[in-house]
């Protein structure tokens, strides 16, 4: 395999010569970040071997994860592939989380479930390439052949004698030894860590309450600052009085900053430029000040109200001309000759990502330097724009990741970045920006509101002749055009309509998939009602149809792992089998590269629908960490469940009407389900696991709830929308 | 401003503050234990869970003024080296994905099996349900708590 970017021979030797001219960098390995072997010694020297490895003269070695953690555990499993082929004992592994450097490290970001996607090579490649070098300085001194020099478990084993060293016996010379061009990879089968169950690297500093997150950040001289921002989208700043909140204790100042941007990138996604500010000493009096400012602000733009948002979209899909997406065959004519049609409608509302830890970022700007540390999901991406709005080059804007309590998309927007980091070179001092939850719920950046409308043809088999689907979305479609039953069907037709919007909007966790999964899995479910079969088996039709004699050339997913998922999840749940007082329902997506189907089992209970088991097989390709895995997977599955019951953010006049969690619903403890994970063992390489799971989860919910009650669920949040026809037509 | 006396962590602790003060702002922002976590403010979500006397409390609605001299116990002080029974199961059932509840989900459960030290699932899902946690890991919360409800 070639080096790639990250891995490069320029960068190799910039650490290698440095290495070998004696740079060794101190490190207290027990602020490290792992539960690492405490009966070690403490290194005295380290090396380092490439951007990700460096190794201690005892034996020791960190692993940098370069990418953002927000709790996809990302920290565990990315230098655990790169320990692999290290072939380097797991305890003797300290890990640290990198910084920002665009040099070293390819697409610092944690996004679209592709850190390990596309990170896979490239790790790979760190630790083989790292071996291979650590041979060759054994081979030099043992005088023997590479091919001689074995390893395991951080030893290097000389196959003629037995002799053994450390790895730190000879990281010096395997540091300035030329690097390999092309090192030979692993075989799966020869794996010894990845698939295995490994814990969380910060979990012993999590469980003790360890400084880790953006929050937990303080620097000596810093001031705290906190923000106003407009009450309403569509509202700017008409005047403000800070007197009183200027003369309490504590209090620095109170001013307005203005952050908006010139040409703005994705990430630079905001709706309230213009800010008050309350910079004081200790967070209590900031907020308390906050509260004594008195603000003015007047209405530019419309003012929006959910039930207007509501009459838009139902407009959208009956009465605008949609953007056909995808086109196969012909679908007015196949609806008309059907035997049956079945045609059904879908909403869903915005959505706040509310992450645990609210939004916060520490900034110290002086002329020549600007410093962030935080959470932050797109840490390149906001160092653009910081070098942007202060005028500086890329080295003089640097930022430290911190762990992310939480993510769901909302951090890949560094508003708040921005904002620290103008405030900060306003008063001229180190600033930590805190955002209450109020602010954090009602700043925007929202899963969009959506609606789709699905018409299905069956022949008078019972086979789907014909399938259309419009969808829109404030601002955009949620439609994949060449997803699933696309491929599946002679007759089909996507369109999508956009509306325009003054709320701003992000990515949340599996964007547009958080909605239309649910969508077209309940659909699906009531056209295989209508055709008598199985829901299971239904699907494995379209499939088998997908794979014998697939429709058009764009399908964008493989039917066989589809199926496979399919069959695994019929075979774990025992599906067909009568099991009293349980209702089931079923689900298949495809989303991030990965299959996913669940089958979801609700009982009543006091004459309520209770969730009381998710069924879920997985195909992710290769399972980098399973225990981090499972947990992702249910993470998503109780996050899909509990927003498609639950939650909802709703607008009066431009206003969100939840600010805080008593009245935004989460699911609780007590809502959440058993759950239980299987894994299709293959050897393809692995893909996204932070999203998959949640999507589908929503359509085999929905399914179960209706043989639950027999109450079909088109309107999101289940427990609060009218599921009635007529608010859907009219 | 005023002078407190507090009991924190086994140890004596003085802060000058304004008496409306949160514990959890007293304990962050002056004691520099930031493990204690803000979620909410309106003791909504359970983040900033401490004890007060062996009680589960919610620091950020609790000023200091009415701490007067009740133990409290942060996540920093509940046992000397993360070996308290909870502690060792959050581990064992790899329990945080994000990690920022946790603090909060385990001193609610610490206090919680302190009182009841042998409860049934069904006690166990209602006592955690005032923790949220957005990552949605309960399900490993609940088995964790099993876990170290055999072993206290
Ligand atoms: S921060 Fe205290 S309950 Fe949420
Ligand atoms: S682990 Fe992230 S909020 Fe609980």
């Amino acid at each position: 395999m070639k080096l790639n970017k990250g891995m490069n021979r320029r960068n190799f030797l910039k650490v290698s010569a440095a290495s070998g001219t004696g740079l060794v960098i101190g490190f207290n390995w027990l602020a490290g970040c792992t539960p690492t072997n405490p009966e070690m010694s403490v290194p005295k020297s380290w090396t380092d071997i490439n951007a990700y490895i460096k190794v201690a003269d005892n034996g020791l070695v960190t692993i940098f994860s370069p990418n953002p953690e927000i709790g996809q555990n990302i920290k565990t499993a990315m230098p655990l592939i790169v320990a692999e082929e290290l072939d380097v004992d797991w305890k003797k592994v300290i890990v640290e989380q990198a910084d920002l450097n665009t040099i070293k490290y390819n697409r610092q970001v944690a996004g679209g479930s592709q850190s390990i996607r596309a990170s896979w090579d490239g790790l790979r490649q760190a630790g083989a390439t790292a071996k291979h070098m650590l041979r060759q300085a054994a081979a030099n001194q043992w005088k023997i052949d590479i091919s001689e020099v074995n390893t395991e478990g951080g030893e290097l084993i000389n196959a003629k004698t037995g002799d053994k060293l450390d790895y730190g016996d000879v990281a010096v010379a395997a540091a300035s030894l030329p690097i390999p061009e092309d090192v030979k990879l692993k075989d799966v089968k020869d794996f010894k860590l990845i698939g295995t169950h490994v814990k969380n690297v910060d979990g012993e500093k999590i469980i003790t309450g360890q400084p880790l997150f953006g929050i937990d950040y303080n620097r000596e001289g810093q001031v705290i600052a906190m923000l106003i921002h407009a009450p309403a989208f569509g509202m700017k700043l008409k005047s403000y009085d800070a007197e009183a909140a200027k003369a309490m204790p504590g209090v620095d100042d109170v001013f307005v900053v203005d952050t908006s941007l010139e040409e703005p990138q994705w990430s630079d996604v905001n709706a309230f430029n213009e800010l008050i500010v309350i910079t004081g000493q200790t967070t209590w009096q900031v907020m308390k000040a906050k509260k004594a400012v008195n603000a003015e602000w007047e209405a530019v733009t419309p003012l929006e109200n959910s039930d207007e948002h509501f009459a838009k979209l139902l407009d959208g899909v009956e009465r605008q001309k949609g953007r056909v997406l995808r086109e196969d065959g012909n679908i007015d004519a196949a609806l008309q000759g059907a035997a049956k049609v079945v045609e059904k409608t879908y909403t869903a509302p915005f959505l706040a990502h509310n992450t645990m830890e609210p939004m916060n970022f520490f900034a110290h700007v002086t002329p020549d330097k600007a410093e962030l540390v935080g959470p932050i999901q797109t840490p390149e991406s906001l160092r653009g724009t910081i070098m942007k709005v202060l005028g500086m080059n890329e080295d003089q804007v640097t930022i430290a990741m911190t762990r992310m309590g939480g993510g769901f998309g909302r951090r890949l927007y560094g508003n708040f970045g921005l904002e620290a980091t103008l405030i900060s070179k306003k008063v001229g001092k180190p600033v930590k920006l805190i955002y209450t939850r109020e602010d954090d719920m009602t700043q925007g950046t929202y899963r969009p509101a959506y609606r789709v409308k699905y018409t299905a043809g069956l022949d008078e088999n019972n086979n789907l002749v014909a399938f259309k689907a419009k969808a829109a979305g404030i601002p955009g479609s949620p439609l994949f055009p060449d997803r699933f039953p696309a491929g599946t069907v002679d007759n089909y037709k996507g369109e999508g309509v956009n509306i325009d919007t003054n709320i701003s909007t992000g990515a949340w966790r599996a964007p547009r998939s958080n909605f239309i999964a649910g969508a077209e899995q309940s659909f699906i479910d009531e056209v295989a009602e209508a055709s008598g079969k199985d829901p299971i088996d239904f699907r494995l039709e379209l499939f088998d149809r997908a794979i014998n004699n697939p429709v058009g050339e764009n399908n964008d997913y493989d039917a066989a792992r589809y199926a496979g998922v399919l069959k695994l999840v019929k075979e774990k749940a025992n599906w067909g089998q009568d099991m009293p007082g349980v209702s089931r329902g079923v689900a298949a997506y495809y989303c991030h590269n990965s299959y996913v189907a669940q089958v979801v089992d609700v009982v009543m209970k006091n004459n309520e629908p209770v969730v009381q088991k998710v069924w879920c097989a997985v195909d992710c390709g290769i399972v980098v960490n399973k225990e981090g895995a499972i947990n992702q997977i249910e993470g998503g599955i109780i996050d899909g469940i509990g927003h498609a019951m639950y939650s909802q953010l709703t607008f009066k006049d431009g206003k969100p009407e939840q600010e805080n969690f008593h009245q935004y619903d989460l699911i609780r403890n007590v809502q959440t389900p058993e759950i239980e994970a299987f894994f299709v063992e293959n050897d393809i390489h692995p893909t996204g696991l932070g999203e998959p799971s949640l999507p589908p989860v929503i359509g085999a919910l929905a399914n179960a709830l209706y043989k639950a009650t027999g109450t079909r669920f088109y309107n999101q949040p289940f427990t609060k929308a009218k599921q009635a026809d007529e608010i859907l037509v009219g | 401003m005023a002078v407190f006396n507090l009991n924190v962590n086994g140890k004596k602790r003085k802060v000058d503050v304004d008496p409306d003060t949160p514990m959890l702002w007293v304990l962050r922002d002056h004691l520099n234990l930031v493990g204690t976590k803000f979620g909410c403010g309106i003791a909504q979500c359970g983040a900033c869970t401490i004890h007060a006397d062996g009680n589960a409390i919610r620091s950020c609605s609790t000023p200091i003024s009415a701490v007067g001299d009740m133990e409290i116990v942060t996540i920093e002080g509940l046992s000397p080296n993360g070996n308290h029974p909870v502690q060792e199961a959050w581990i064992e059932h790899d329990v945080p994905q994000c990690g920022y509840c946790q603090a909060g989900q385990i001193m609610n459960a610490a206090a919680f099996l302190k009182k009841n030290p042998n409860p049934s699932k069904e006690e166990i899902t209602s006592a955690m349900s005032g923790n949220i946690c957005r990552c949605g890991t309960y399900t490993r919360i609940n088995a964790a708590i099993q876990t170290a409800s055999k072993k206290s």
